[in-house]
């Protein structure tokens, strides 16, 4: 009759403040470095801070964060590890470095699970690092996680803004709030993404740099919060939250 | 899912049904229990006793175990989920969220990942029942 696990996922954002999805259309534009980055930005200023990686068949943000072999405690539910003084949940705690091949279905299943019997806390912000696309997994999201927000990442290239612009109009269509559209790995000036985004009537919260130093950051936290890029996330998106 | 999240769930779920239904009372909620799951029922039976209000009162609980089936995408086998013989860990990885199944068992003819929960996989309620006041 009844999947009873529906009705304890709003309960479980009660003491959440803002929850933000950094998301894209497409896949390899920086969405998993930005919403780490984010998250440890937003540490920086004294918030308390969840990060949520939702893209469970390519799960990253624990190799930026440098994270291994941690586990949730159990209490009532599941209580997320404190990673870099981040509340942080992935599947990568249950499923380590395996391969997870799901279909459709098991994502939708394995979403509501872990929506269901984690338990955040009190947080100011809940940033959710989204699986690539309008899919499954993103249009669970929506339907689950309550008040949440999108932040949209591109980068300058056509190929990537032509999924990403139509992530967008899927959004408006669906009246979903989006904070606006971050430019990532912007190599020469151009105004191609941001005139289009205007046009759409979104905010485009601005560029950010190529940055080689980022590959070389991954899984030190310190050296990532030196990087330009690092400092770059921290101009455009916490104020614009 | 873990069994007090669980519960919390299915009391949820069941005041919701009882409000939308003139219930003032429930005497009894039946929940299947997929076996993939590896839910522990007597602390599914105690998180019921902790969380239950008024309304549930005089409810009784009622289990049912169903045992989960697979059935391969590739070769079309079919097979039962035995817990036996996993680790503690992949057996704690598959209760908390069971599409790990996928990640830690393979057909057990030709080793696909690729298969298909048939039976077993979920939690939910089968019926509840109620009075209204007269």
């Amino acid at each position: 009759m009844s999947d009873p696990r529906i009705a304890v996922i709003e309960q479980r954002f009660e003491n959440v403040g803002k929850i933000i999805a950094v998301s894209s259309g497409k896949g390899g534009v920086g969405k998993s470095m930005i919403a780490t980055s984010l998250a440890l930005n937003l540490r920086d200023r004294g918030y308390t801070v969840g990060l949520l990686d939702l893209d469970f068949t390519s799960p990253a943000t624990h190799v930026i964060l440098g994270v291994d072999g941690l586990y949730p405690e159990e209490e009532y539910g599941i209580i997320p590890p404190l990673a870099h003084e981040l509340r942080y949940m992935s599947i990568t705690h249950y499923s380590l470095d395996e391969p997870a091949p799901l279909r459709g279905q098991d994502v939708s299943n394995a979403i509501i699970e872990l929506l269901a019997i984690t338990r955040w806390g009190e947080l100011d912000y809940l940033v959710v690092d989204m699986p690539p696309g309008i899919g499954d997994a993103t249009l669970d999201t929506i339907r689950l996680i309550p008040r949440i927000e999108f932040v949209v990442v591109t980068t300058p290239s056509r190929v990537a803004y032509q999924s990403v612009r139509r992530m967008i109009l899927l959004l408006k269509e669906l009246g979903i709030p989006m904070s606006g559209v971050v430019e990532n790995m912007v190599m020469r000036p151009s105004d191609y993404v941001k005139s289009d985004v205007e046009k759409l009537g979104l905010e485009y919260l601005g560029s950010i740099d190529y940055d080689e130093a980022v590959e070389e950051s991954l899984g030190d936290v310190d050296a990532l919060s030196k990087t330009g890029f690092y400092k770059r996330v921290g101009e455009i998106l916490p104020d614009s939250l | 899912m873990h069994e007090w999240a669980l519960a919390e769930g299915v009391i949820s779920t069941a005041r919701k049904f009882a409000e939308e239904n003139g219930l003032t009372k429930v005497t009894e909620v039946v929940v299947v229990i997929g076996e993939l799951q590896q839910v522990e029922h007597d602390v599914l039976e105690f998180a019921f006793e902790q969380l239950k209000t008024k309304l549930f009162e005089e409810a009784k609980f009622v289990l049912k175990a169903e045992p989960a089936k697979f059935k391969c995408r590739n070769c079309g086998h079919e097979w039962t989920f035995k817990a036996q013989g996993l680790s503690e860990d992949i057996s704690e990885a598959i209760h908390f969220v069971p599409e790990m199944a996928h990640v830690y068992i393979k057909c057990t003819e030709c080793g696909s990942p690729d298969f298909e929960v048939s039976k077993g996989r979920g939690v939910w309620l089968a019926t509840i029942k109620g009075e209204k006041d007269e």
